[in-house]
């Protein structure tokens, strides 16, 4: 609608004229600076107007200077941390302690404090990158496909005890994983788990909430008439699953696994008492192991290698979201509108 | 995204598979032949690590791994899970000597006396042995020690006038007036318990005792003379705004604090020179090492702070036990393993080192990247900090919960440095009614 009655409006000037009178070289530039100025202007009456009567147009919102400038706090607030990371990440161990925290050192240093990350105590931290990805790729990747495989089913068939399922799974949202910890470490060393990448694996599978999430999803994406469709095409529940289902899940499955994956590699308390070999570590209890050097007898300060792993660390959950940042979006306003 | 059942079942194998893969090659290399022996080591120090190679040189049938399972107290939280889940728990560990009370008396460590450890008495100093003898027993072997001494910024004393270095406390109490005329502050202490249990020793105090059964503990914080003495020293100090209260140590402003000559000394272990290296680079050639202040003129008490040790963790696998001994004897005894780790900066437990040429005649730190850095003017620092072990009062005695109990110190005391709002004394008043109440509820009869 909105955009239809820009195009009536700024249309007018041109047909009145005035835009005739220009040389056809010129034409276009002019024409194009006229039509911009002329929605301008039009876009700022309709603001008035809305400001009025009380009805605004949403692709054209009135401005607000208090909003904007709350808004423009949080973005800074939001960011503050990042560009702390930025900047300093830059500065050599000496022009970390001696120079201001938000201002650049002495020189730039942000390469060879790569470099020694990925070489100091031979190379270590790619080993926790590794790690964190191994944990990422089957701990959240399994926990994804089992909460696909959970949430879709409770959705789409009838069976005995899914109230009690339903129960259980928003009872679970509610124990955070931390309170759990504790009991699961007993657990794994009585099995003789503890210190294996299995202790940190198995509790990432589960995902109550990513369960839930898929559950409302399937039920909402999925019709049930496309599904008896498949059944009456002779179709098997798996075939029907992968083949029919699976694509119309999409943007479901991409909503859950980013809550799965950053969840799995921001995982600190898990690890922390499950692992203690560092060989097995992923990237935040290794950083953590760096950042406590410098506080013990006769330990090398490195607090410029941590700022640097931690900027390194965060750089692939930012690429995820930038990638995933569409499919996510339209997952989240699926069902929102009847179509 | 088409799936066909085959893609599934692919997936779903390589799901599988991975840390299948990922675990075979960490048990092939714990079992790998019957006649190697491998021991696990749980240490933080970055020093101990680097002793493996010479050890399994001369050992070729055991083998060693060496983990960093956290920091002091993140690795004795780590070690207490494993021990109460009775599985995972290393075959070596480090322990600083504030934390080895605790251990002993909850029988979780080798007794060392057996194995040889008991003639080593006259091997180690006074200080660190006394920490390592518990009950009558040789419980771990020390790897290294920390005398208290005064590190000064010479920079900022002589800027401030203070050109003779304090040697009592009354003079330490002047120096700092001068220093903080010219808006530096003299130290800094945000309620820090391992600082208070160093300063209260060194002032003769032992407010802590617990009976040989393991079954009675002493807390005498309140009526404690030396308590008392250093107590209202330092409230006077914290009163006249002399010390530093807000800049909690090991921050990253701390370390700026030391880096600019905002603070401009401390009164810390002597394992500190390497840790001033890299904290605080701009003070290489400012800062110098002096003994400790005194309470009397001419006096040579001194108190330890930090410094750890090993132990060998309670099993009934002998030759598991026995092959622990051995690497803990090379680390913590012999001169080659000893020469390792000093040479990569840590400080002595051991009186021969501290007696040797080498040690004593060095006057520059090796930074890292191998440069020698004269970060103390030239001075030989070792003769000072070597002089400082020699003179540690022996029988302080830590709780047989240290651990917790320095865990809340901040909570009780805490506010009497940061916001005021309660004297130290009364800090340490409640402190000891709260430690009284937990040693009761742990089953201990205190008195």
């Amino acid at each position: 609608m909105s955009e239809m009655n820009r195009e009536a409006t700024t249309s007018m000037p041109m047909t009145n004229g005035r835009a005739a009178t220009n040389t056809t070289a010129r034409r276009s530039t002019t024409n194009r600076r006229a039509r911009a100025r002329q929605t301008a202007h039009d876009e700022r009456l309709e603001r008035r107007r809305a400001g009025k009567s009380g009805f605004s147009n949403p692709a054209n919102p009135r401005r607000s200077m208090m909003l904007t400038l709350i808004c423009g706090l949080f973005v800074a607030y939001c960011l503050f941390p990042f560009v702390y990371l930025l900047v300093n990440a830059t500065k050599t161990q000496a022009d970390f302690t001696s120079t201001f925290g938000l201002g650049f050192g002495h020189g730039f240093a942000l390469w060879d404090n790569l470099q020694t990350v990925f070489t100091y105590q031979d190379g270590i931290f790619g080993r926790w990158l590794v790690n964190t990805l191994l944990y990422v790729v089957v701990g959240a990747g399994g926990a994804t496909l089992l909460a696909i495989m959970g949430g879709y089913a409770l959705a789409k068939f009838r069976f005995p005890g899914r109230n009690a399922v339903f129960v259980v799974v928003i009872g679970a949202i509610s124990v955070p994983g931390i309170a759990l910890a504790v009991p699961q470490f007993l657990l794994f060393a009585k099995l003789g788990l503890t210190n294996t990448p299995w202790a940190m694996i198995i509790p990432s599978l589960i995902s109550p909430f990513g369960l839930y999430l898929m559950w409302i999803f399937s039920d909402q994406a999925v019709p049930t008439e496309l599904l008896e469709a498949a059944r009456v095409d002779g179709a098997g529940e798996f075939r029907t699953f992968w083949q029919v289902s699976l694509p119309l899940l999409a943007p479901g499955i991409v909503t859950t696994s980013l809550f799965t994956i950053v969840a799995t590699w921001n995982n600190y308390f898990l690890p922390l008492i499950m692992l203690k070999d560092s060989s097995w570590y992923p990237l935040t209890i290794g950083l953590n192991q760096w950042k406590d050097q410098a506080s013990t007898a006769g330990g090398q300060a490195i607090q410029n290698l941590v700022i640097t792993g931690s900027l390194v660390t965060i750089i692939p959950l930012v690429i995820a979201f930038l990638l995933l940042q569409r499919y996510w979006q339209s997952g989240l306003a699926a069902g929102a509108v009847k179509e | 995204m088409k799936f066909t059942k085959r893609a599934v079942a692919l997936v779903g194998a390589v799901i599988m598979l991975a840390p299948l893969v990922a675990c075979g090659s960490s048990s092939s290399s714990s079992d790998s032949g019957s006649a190697t022996t491998s021991i696990v080591v749980w240490s933080w120090d970055s020093t101990v690590p680097r002793t493996v190679a010479g050890f399994e040189k001369a050992n070729p049938n055991i083998k060693v791994k060496v983990t960093n399972a956290g920091t002091n107290k993140d690795e004795y939280t780590a070690l207490n899970n494993a021990m109460s889940a009775g599985k995972g728990a290393p075959d070596i560990a480090q322990i600083e000597y504030y934390a080895l009370p605790e251990y002993v008396i909850r029988d979780n460590l080798q007794n060392l006396s057996s194995l040889g450890a008991s003639s080593y008495k006259s091997f180690y100093t006074p200080g660190t042995w006394s920490s390592v003898n518990i009950n009558g027993g040789v419980y771990a072997l020390p790897i290294d020690s920390g005398p208290m001494a005064l590190f000064y910024n010479k920079e900022v004393f002589d800027k401030a006038g203070v050109t003779q270095v304090p040697t009592t406390w009354d003079e330490f109490y002047e120096a700092a007036k001068k220093i903080r005329a010219t808006g530096s502050y003299i130290t800094s202490d945000t309620g820090d318990a391992g600082f208070f249990d160093s300063m209260t020793w060194q002032a003769g105090a032992t407010p802590f005792a617990t009976s040989k059964d393991g079954k009675t503990v002493t807390i005498g914080l309140t009526t404690d003379s030396g308590v008392k003495k250093w107590t209202a020293f330092w409230q006077k100090m914290i009163n006249e705004d002399l010390i530093d209260t807000k800049t909690p140590g090991w921050s990253d402003d701390w370390n700026k604090g030391l880096n600019d000559g905002s603070i401009a000394s401390l009164l810390t272990g002597a394992w500190m020179p390497y840790n001033l290296l890299s904290g605080a680079p701009d003070g290489s050639g400012k800062w110098r090492v002096a003994q400790m202040p005194t309470w009397e003129a001419g006096g040579t008490e001194n108190s330890e702070n930090g410094g750890s040790s090993l132990a060998i963790i309670k099993s009934s696998d002998d030759a598991k036990v026995k092959a622990a001994y051995k690497f803990l004897d090379y680390v913590a005894h012999s001169a080659t393993g000893i020469k390792t780790r000093v040479d990569a900066g840590a400080f002595p437990a051991d009186n021969d080192t501290l007696k040797s040429s080498d040690f004593l005649d060095a006057t520059s730190l090796t930074d890292s990247n191998g440069k020698a850095n004269e970060y103390f003017g030239g001075q030989e620092y070792n003769k000072v900090l070597a002089k400082a072990a020699t003179d540690v009062i022996t029988g302080y005695k830590f709780l047989p919960f240290e651990v917790y109990a320095r865990g809340i110190f901040a909570d009780d005391a805490g506010a009497a440095y940061t916001d005021k709002s309660i004297t130290l004394s009364q800090g340490i008043a409640a402190w000891q009614k709260n430690l009284t109440k937990y040693a009761e509820s742990q089953g201990y009869t205190v008195k």
